[in-house]
Formats: C-alpha cells, sequence, structure tokens
C-alpha cells in the first residue's frame, strides 16, 4: 500500500544548521499492516512520517501510496490519501469551529468542495454515531466549540477525522505523547479499535517501546535518519524491550539507546 | 446638543456605510487570521469606479457591480503576493495599497477628487443613497424608504444573508478552517491558499462595495477617501465585539454586531466633534488610539491576572 524509496531529506543545507534527517530510507508496506515505529529524538521518525504527508518535497527518492507516485503531489492533495493524527492536540481540529463542523470537513476529505451546504441533515445522526465509538461523551456536545475539549478529547476526535474517509493509509505522529496515561491509554484503545474494524493500513510512531511492542504487527526502530530494525510476525510477537535494547546496541554500535529512548 | 442629535441619522448612515467595509474586515482579520491592508486602498478603487461610470452614464447596478469587482481583483493581487510569491499577508497587504494609490488616481483621470453631479435632478435620483436624501426625508420631500438607513440596512442585511450562506456551505466552511486551523485544513485535503486567496477576494470586493456608496453617500470619491480605513473597521469590529460578543454568538447575528460596531464608532465619533468642538483634524489620532486601548485590553487582563494569581500564591505562602 506504501511503498517508499530511498528517500532523502536534508534540512537547511549549506548553513552551520544544516541537519540530514533522512539518508536513503526505504519502506514497504502491504494493505492492512499496522507498523510501529521507535527511535530517539532526532532519528527521523517524524521526518519520514511528514515526508510520506507530503508537509515538504523530499530531496530525493519516490513514494507511492496505493500505486499512485504522490512524490510531487502538494500536502492537500496527497490528503485524498492519507489520514494524520499530530503529536500536539491542539493541531488535528479547528479550535473555533464545532464538533460537528470539524467532522464534516473530514468527512469532505479528498472530495471537491463545493457550495452545497456543509453539513447535510442526515450527517449529525451519523457523526452522533459514531461518536459513540470513542466513549468520551462527545455525542452529546455535537455543537460544542471544539476548543473547549481536553487534550485528549480532542486527539481521539482528531483520530475519528482521520478515519471517517476510509484513508489507505494512516499516519499517528506519536499522537499519545501529551497525554497523560491514563487518556493516553484510552486514545490507544481507541486507535487499536478503529484499525482493526477497517484493517487500516498504519504507521505509528510512538516514544514508548512497550506500546511498540504491544500494538502493530510489524516494528521498526530508525537511528540516524536509516532504519536500522525491522521485526514482524512471531518475531515481533515474541519481542521484549530488553531484547530490542540490545538489538538496537548491535545495530548502531552503542549503548546509548538506553538512554535517549529508555527516558524520552 | 441640539447639533449632535440633528447629525445623528446622517452619523447613523455613514456608519452603516462604514459597517459593511468592517464586515470586509471581520472576514480577514477574525475567519481568516491575516490584517489585510490591502482595504485602505481598495475602499477608495470601489469608489472611483463607481463614480467614474455612473459620471459616464451607466446604469447604477453595473456601475456598483463593477465596483465590487474591482476590489476582489485588488484582493486577487495581495492574495498571489502572499500565497504564490510567499510575501506575508501584511506586507503583501501594503504593497498592493500602494499601488493602488496610482491606479485609483489613474481611474479618476489622474484627479484627486471628481464628484457626482447631483445638481442635477434626474442624475441625483438615480442614487441609491446620497446625504440629501436625509435632509429630503427629513423635510418630507422623499419617502422614508429613500432614507440611507433604510437602503444601507438593506445592503447590510443582504450582504450578511449571502456570507451566513456561503459559510455554511463546504466551500465556506474550508475557509474558516484555513483560518482556524491551516495544518488540520490541509491535512483534510484543503488548499489553503485558494482559501486565503478567496477570503480576501470577497473581503476586497464588500471593502469597495462600501466604498462606492460613500462615494455616492457624499457625491464625490477622493484619492485619500480610504485613508486609515482599516483602523475603522478593525474598530468596528473590536467594539461590536466588546458590546455584543455575549449576546450575539451566532455567525450572522456577529457580522450585525460588526455593522453595529461601525455605527457606534461613528455616533461617538460625532459626540466628540458636536460636543467639544475639536478640530476634526484629531480624529484619526482619536481613532488610532482608540483601537490601541481596545487591542490592548485582553493582554493586560491576562498580564493583571497572571500577576494577581502569583501573589495570591506567594500570600498564601507566607501565611503557610
Amino acid at each position: 500500500m506504501l511503498d517508499v524509496q530511498n528517500i532523502k531529506k536534508t534540512f537547511n543545507p549549506g548553513t552551520v544548521n544544516e541537519k540530514t534527517a533522512l539518508r536513503d530510507v526505504s519502506l514497504h508496506m502491504e494493505e492492512g499492516q499496522f507498523v510501529t515505529v521507535i527511535g530517539g529524538n532526532g532519528a527521523g521518525k517524524s521526518t519520514l512520517l511528514n515526508a510520506v504527508a507530503g508537509v515538504w518535497p523530499v530531496d530525493g527518492g519516490r513514494i507511492t501510496i496505493g500505486g499512485v507516485d504522490v512524490t510531487y503531489l502538494p500536502e492537500h492533495k496527497r490528503a485524498k490519501y492519507i489520514g494524520r493524527v499530530f503529536q500536539d492536540p491542539m493541531m488535528g481540529t479547528a479550535a473555533t469551529m464545532q464538533i460537528d463542523e470539524n467532522l464534516a470537513l473530514a468527512m469532505r476529505r479528498g472530495r471537491h468542495r463545493t457550495l452545497r451546504i456543509g453539513i447535510g441533515k442526515s450527517e449529525r445522526a451519523e457523526y452522533r454515531e459514531m461518536l459513540k465509538i470513542l466513549d468520551l461523551g462527545l455525542e452529546d456536545r455535537l455543537t460544542s466549540k471544539v476548543g473547549l475539549l481536553s487534550g485528549g478529547q480532542r486527539q481521539a476526535l482528531t483520530l475519528l477525522m482521520a478515519t471517517l474517509q476510509k484513508p489507505k493509509l494512516l499516519l499517528l505522529d506519536e499522537h499519545t505523547a501529551a497525554l497523560d496515561p491514563k487518556t493516553a491509554a484510552k486514545v490507544l484503545d481507541a486507535t487499536e479499535r478503529i484499525v482493526g474494524k477497517d484493517h487500516l493500513t498504519t504507521l505509528m510512531i510512538t516514544h514508548n517501546m512497550k506500546d511498540a511492542i504491544a500494538h502493530g504487527d510489524r516494528l521498526i526502530m530508525m537511528y540516524n535518519g536509516r532504519i536500522v530494525i525491522d521485526v514482524s510476525g512471531e518475531e515481533k510477537k515474541k519481542l521484549t524491550v530488553h531484547q530490542l535494547l540490545e538489538l538496537f546496541g548491535k545495530v548502531s554500535g552503542s549503548d546509548e539507546a538506553d538512554d535517549t529512548l529508555l527516558l524520552s | 446638543m441640539l447639533s449632535f442629535i440633528s447629525a445623528l441619522p446622517a452619523a447613523i448612515s455613514q456608519g452603516l456605510v462604514w459597517g459593511v467595509m468592517a464586515i470586509g474586515v471581520y472576514i480577514t482579520y477574525k475567519i481568516l487570521d491575516i490584517a489585510d491592508l490591502t482595504v485602505d486602498g481598495s475602499f477608495c478603487t470601489g469608489g472611483a469606479v463607481f463614480v467614474m461610470l455612473f459620471g459616464a452614464g451607466a446604469n447604477i447596478w453595473l456601475a456598483l457591480l463593477a465596483a465590487v469587482l474591482a476590489g476582489m481583483l485588488a484582493g486577487l493581487i495581495t492574495g498571489l503576493l502572499h500565497t504564490a510569491c510567499g510575501i506575508p499577508a501584511i506586507l503583501a497587504g501594503i504593497l498592493t495599497q500602494l499601488a493602488l494609490w496610482s491606479v485609483n488616481l489613474a481611474i479618476m483621470g489622474m484627479k484627486a477628487n471628481v464628484a457626482i453631479n447631483i445638481i442635477d435632478q434626474t442624475n441625483l435620483d438615480k442614487l441609491l443613497v446620497s446625504l440629501r436624501f436625509v435632509q429630503d426625508v427629513a423635510k418630507g420631500t422623499r419617502p422614508f424608504y429613500r432614507h440611507p438607513i433604510f437602503v444601507v440596512g438593506l445592503f447590510t442585511a443582504a450582504v450578511i444573508a449571502i456570507l451566513y450562506w456561503f459559510f455554511g456551505t463546504e466551500l465556506g466552511a474550508s475557509l474558516r478552517a484555513t483560518g482556524a486551523n491551516p495544518n488540520m485544513a490541509r491535512a483534510q485535503g484543503i488548499n489553503t491558499n485558494v482559501g486565503k486567496v478567496l477570503g480576501l477576494m470577497i473581503s476586497n470586493g464588500l471593502v469597495a462595495l462600501s466604498g462606492a456608496l460613500l462615494s455616492q453617500y457624499q457625491a464625490f470619491a477622493d484619492a485619500s477617501m480610504g485613508k486609515g480605513a482599516i483602523v475603522i473597521g478593525l474598530a468596528a469590529v473590536i467594539i461590536g465585539e466588546v458590546l455584543l460578543s455575549r449576546l450575539f454568538t451566532n455567525f450572522a447575528l456577529k457580522l450585525l454586531a460588526v455593522s453595529i460596531g461601525a455605527i457606534v464608532y461613528y455616533i461617538v465619533i460625532q459626540a466628540v466633534v458636536s460636543l467639544s468642538g475639536i478640530d476634526t483634524n484629531y480624529l484619526k489620532l482619536i481613532s488610532a488610539a482608540i483601537v490601541a486601548i481596545f487591542l490592548a485590553i485582553p493582554y493586560w487582563k491576562e498580564r493583571f491576572n497572571a500577576l494577581l494569581a502569583k501573589f495570591i500564591r506567594k500570600r498564601g505562602n507566607i501565611d503557610a
């Protein structure tokens, strides 16, 4: 479903702030695969996700989603294929608009926006049903401004918005990192349910090794702009945090993993 | 006091005319989150296009439409400077505004001031609004429905109705999302550049409509008639918000609040002029001061609350 071939990205080239974030990264994901991504700060996880989402153009390589070459498509055109949830709970929703208005915007992702009414009559009932899945009581607050919701509620809503139109690819960028543990668990739970229900092809970054092991059917670890570990199937199921750290130490030739991964 | 009361209908009429412009400012400033300085130029563009076309014998509705289109073109230029050329929005607006000074003079045949001939009675009768009509209705020589308050009131109602409909559509909602959260908008497949350009066009179209109405009302267009328009627009937006934001939560009512804000602004200005006898040259200074204070209040309030909280915490520590 997703095919990334040798993509490269360097920020601020030719300046003192030059930073090579992606070095020839390739990744192939089958339809329905749920991949978790871990790595320390600056390993290139978010850069990889943003490259796929089209936040800025890559310096080289090719990105295909469901057979469509999207390498040169701008962000808003790629959105047709991609559902996204950001790390910052403020980023995925429009605070000054109502819950139902946000959902209606998401419902029209990838479609031409016309002068037809923004929210059809039958839509609201549909949204109410969908919000029940989140189990946060949002179904009774359809006309509340999203700005009034908590971070966790906003993240859950963003998740629903990202999957309202079944995306070919779901990108989750540490979407529970800014939440308290209890809320994070709830949002992760909702993620599992939504991804499982529609068999969504999902790429999820997390800073939590336990979460990375517990969720998904394949795990990749990034280090210094490269994918250094790629585990799937039975091997992934049996993986422990300890083994993962050992593996990382071998690949990267250092034991810095203990600090950068466990502490972050 | 008497002079103030007798000047009230004219002040309200003028406030309503400027209110149409302020609604345009509301679209960029509040919905798109852009401070668009094009308006100081496009206001006059509307007036200039109208006066020249009307003076040349064009149908009044056609002249108004042309004025609106000219304003939208100005908005398009600012929008393209901002989105296609990557120039910060404020600077893009200033550039267009500066360029429009020359353009407006060119439209008016290189004259700084062009009058509408209202001595010619048939010409005057064709106008939709005029300061003359205020007096005529008071004297009883014209029916009440020709009063500028009534006519511009209808214009305002129509503008609010159209905008209310538009911002409820899929396209309008995508514009609101563009202003509220561009990241989210792009992630939902909205071309935020198109949204910004479209918003700037609609806004400046309304500003030009207001300029065209004002030039009719005062029977002339003047190269400097839009000077400080953005400040008046912001004043109207802010006054409307301060006075009515608790009461008016619906979008249409919020737009109405902007129009009311403009009326209040002109009544206050009229009061200052007739009651204090101040030199009218100081009006721009007063306007700027009023807007600066109202813009600063929310910031000060926040700082003050933070200080207060800190103070209370400290006191608590000492007591304990």
